[in-house]
């Protein structure tokens, strides 16, 4: 891959990055229209991604932003008001800009007819909230404008460069430290000056001055930003620091110069940017535009000259400061550069890393864990007492690097859940119900696998509540409810797992409904009592969703299936609580991580099994007796009748039988079934091993795992064991 | 604390600049306010504008006031060149 292309991914992630930055601001200024500080934020990320795609020519990213912009520019100056349609539309062209950045992960560059009927119509709608400013504003906002064009729309000349439109000189002036001992007095120069001409502002720079114990009243700390009125010629000026200039910094800027010129200042003077770049907006010696355009151009000019050669990281931190220094700049806020450079501060703490890289060193590590409990073994065999030592130090410390390591993987399920704002959003606004949507627990970390794999059934599991769930306007107000429907995220720890609970305070579910429903479908037999929670369990049945009338059930029941059966794949539960006429709470459970299981090692003849450790209920003798008499493959347990599984029948062990087996109780899918193995050697932490694609139709075994010895163990899928038992029982 | 009151006389430059920084910091610790008189300045450069800066920026670290009393044609000819009169005297 070139570095130009290495640039552009840098840029597609970015941008997709302040997407979901602008997604999230546009609904709060829905929620808050006067937060300024947000509408800035919404402002600069709809700029930054202008700006950006204009580095690298994209210009029709750019044309359609350049018009999303200007009407947030307006809602931003308070000249529009941001009603409800306009922040509907705009999300639409967030989207819109969204499937463009999309369109160029494939590599294309160039929108077909259909994306661009849609941009021209997006930029329609758009245009008619700009119809009252003035037909000129339109004009142009509606011109494919390149970012150049925009920027320095007034002061453009024809080839290509742009001039300052001040007539003023403007003369930087940095006194060196010794100037006061050498005999000379920086003011004089100053006055002198005045001879030549009028000063029209003068800003006097102390940053140079250090803190008051280490300041030196002998030395000089004093700078100035001059500008300056004059027919003089430059030499002429020049000539007024001349004794001065070898102690001086002397830079001296003619009227109407390029814009480049400033930006070169800028660069040069030992003051941070925006202190400079305000300075210099104040005192009248660049217009706002300037301004920006000498600071945009400085990243333009920049990339133009070094793309090929510039390391990934370079760029996006050229991106962020444009995104930042524009807006900041323009405010001309004191007080906000604190804040800058408290986010630059932050952003530089952390750095962007391909998961698939992650996942390789997270495998590698698996790995040491593995040759780690290898070394020990073998150290034990040949009894080695030093070489253990030794050796359990460093697996004690692999352990930590291999814990460590996994954390890595780890985020936030804030971004998730934040998601689900906008289909919250926008389907309570589709369907006519105001619905609020609260988010708790948005920093529990869990793996990133799992987070990526959850979100499908948690869009299920919301868009049931709003749908079913929450009742209309009416029916609340008849009941005494808020007229504000409620949606709960909720998200935390418990005992090595993650819970997150979906919650609203809807009509709840009718669990008599379900029982008849049940019934009716032939799920549950009539002569069954179940208890409130197993009716509940029965929404996530197939055979109860796939029913035509959903609504009848006063709630959810769409694709719960589909929901458990995402929910279970990732090793986790779910369940219902519900009360009639209050609300519904869907509880998931899930593991922390999907490459890590606590497991139970047993053995089968000569070879290793693993199960998971929270399927595993008891362990019990296996003998003749246990049978009591019965016939077939059960035991009596606790007063239960146990069907069990002979793992050595399955898997067609042939190693040496055990003379006492044991029976290991598991349950899987709320039933309980026995394993009868020959041994069992207790917990072991597993390192899972997916299986090979060769291997995927295998029924029972769901992975596997390396061994300290080496030897391969292969993990059982516990719920795929009960359902065999089941089988089997139905077909008897 | 009480004001504390300070007055410079005679000249305020490089040539006195290093005696009068101890002895205004100084003063300038001592009191929550510092009044600084310098109705009696007969002549100031870039040394003393500078002191006068260091003062104010500590008073802006630590919360305290600096007031400049005693007007005086040199010191506002001074200040006024370099941009710097609202600063010190922020009604005006």
């Amino acid at each position: 891959m070139d570095e130009l292309e290495q640039a552009k991914q840098t840029f597609v992630s970015e941008a997709q990055d302040l997407l979901r930055d602008m997604e999230s601001g546009l609904m709060q200024i829905e929620a808050e229209p006067d937060d300024a500080e947000n509408i800035n934020a919404v402002f600069r990320a709809a700029h930054t991604i202008k700006g950006s795609a204009g580095l690298f020519g994209l210009a029709h990213i750019v044309s359609f932003t350049h018009v999303v912009e200007t009407v947030l520019e307006r809602i931003r100056s308070g000249k529009l008001p941001p009603s409800g349609d306009l922040i509907a539309l705009l999300l639409e062209c967030r989207d819109h800009i969204e499937s463009l950045i999309e369109l160029l992960t494939r590599g294309i560059e160039t929108p077909d007819a259909d994306t661009e009927q849609r941009a021209e119509a997006l930029r329609t709608q758009l245009l008619g909230f700009l119809d009252g400013e003035g037909g000129a504003e339109t004009a142009k906002a509606h011109a494919p404008a390149s970012v150049l064009e925009h920027d320095v729309a007034e002061s453009q000349v024809p080839d290509g460069q742009y001039l300052v439109r001040s007539r003023y000189w403007h003369i930087s002036l940095r006194f060196g430290e010794g100037v006061l001992r050498n005999g000379m007095e920086p003011l004089s120069f100053i006055r002198y000056l005045k001879k030549l001409g009028e000063i029209v502002h003068i800003s006097t720079l102390y940053d140079a001055m250090p803190p008051a114990a280490s300041m030196d009243p002998e030395s000089c700390y004093l700078g100035f930003e001059i500008v300056f009125d004059s027919a003089a010629t430059k030499p002429d000026i020049e000539r007024v620091f001349e004794f001065v200039e070898d102690d001086c910094q002397i830079r001296i800027i003619p009227p109407h110069s390029e814009v480049t010129r400033f930006r070169e200042l800028i660069e040069a003077l030992p003051e941070a940017d925006l202190k400079v770049g305000e300075i210099l907006l104040k005192s009248g010696a660049l217009t706002e535009q300037e301004l920006e355009a000498a600071l945009h151009n400085q990243v333009v000019a920049e990339n133009q000259a070094d793309v090929p050669q510039l390391p990934v990281k370079r760029l996006g931190e050229i991106l962020v400061e444009q995104g930042v220094v524009h807006a900041e700049t323009v405010r001309s806020a004191l007080d906000k550069q604190d804040k800058v450079q408290a986010n630059k501060l932050k952003e530089s703490k952390s750095i962007r890393i391909d998961a698939d890289r992650l996942d390789d060193l997270i495998n590698l590590m698996g790995e040491l864990v593995i040759g780690s409990a290898a070394a020990t073994l073998m150290a034990r065999k040949h009894d080695l007492i030093d070489v253990l030592e030794a050796v359990s130090s460093i697996s004690r410390l692999i352990e930590d690097i291999h814990d460590r390591s996994l954390r890595l993987r780890m985020v936030q399920i804030a971004d998730t859940f934040n998601r689900f704002r906008r289909v919250v959003r926008d389907i309570s606004r589709e369907i006519g119900k105001d619905i609020d949507l609260i988010i708790d627990g948005g920093e529990t970390e869990l793996d990133k696998s799992v987070v990526e794999k959850i979100g499908d059934p948690l869009t299920h599991l919301v868009r049931n509540a709003i749908d079913h769930g929450i009742e209309n306007a009416e029916t609340r107000a008849l009941l005494g409810k808020p007229a504000n429907g409620q949606i709960r995220l909720n998200a935390y720890h418990e005992s090595g797992s993650i819970i997150i609970e979906v919650s609203d305070d809807g009509g709840g579910i009718d669990a008599d409904k379900v029982l008849a429903k049940a019934l009716a479908n032939g799920l549950v037999a009539p002569t069954q009592t179940l208890t409130e929670k197993e009716i509940f369990q029965l929404i996530f049945e197939p055979g109860l969703s796939t029913a035509e009338k959903v609504s009848n059930l006063s709630g959810r029941g769409v694709g719960m299936d589909v929901v458990k059966r995402n929910v279970i794949a990732l090793r986790g539960t779910v369940e219902v609580t519900s009360e009639l006429g209050a609300g519904t709470t869907v509880t998931i459970r899930l593991p922390l991580t999907l490459s890590i299981i606590d497991g139970f090692l047993v053995m089968v003849g000569d070879s290793s099994y693993v199960l998971p450790l929270d399927s595993v209920v008891e362990c019990v003798e296996f003998t003749e007796e246990s049978r009591h008499g019965h016939e077939g493959n059960y035991v009596a347990w606790h007063e239960h009748v146990l069907s069990f599984v002979d793992l050595r029948e399955l898997f067609k062990e042939k190693g040496p039988k055990a003379a006492r087996q044991t029976i290991v109780v598991v349950q899987g899918g709320g039933q309980k079934i026995g394993l009868v193995v020959d041994q069992f050697l207790g917990e072991f932490q597993t390192v899972i091993k997916p299986l090979n694609k060769l291997f995927e139709k295998l029924h029972c075994v769901s992975g596997s795992t390396i061994l300290g010895s080496g030897e391969v163990a292969l993990i059982l899928d516990v719920l795929a064991m009960t359902r065999l038992v089941e089988t089997r029982v139905e077909a008897e | 604390m009480a004001e504390h009151c300070e007055k410079i006389v005679g000249e305020f430059s490089i040539y006195t600049a290093a005696a009068l920084k101890p002895k205004l910091l100084e003063a300038l610790a001592a009191a929550s306010a510092l009044s600084l008189d310098l109705s009696g300045v007969t002549e100031i450069d870039s040394a003393g504008i500078q002191l006068l800066l260091l003062l104010k920026r500590e008073t802006l670290k630590s919360g305290s006031e600096l007031r400049l009393t005693g007007s005086n044609p040199v010191v506002d000819e001074a200040l006024a060149l370099c941009n710097l009169t609202g600063l010190f005297n922020p009604e005006s």
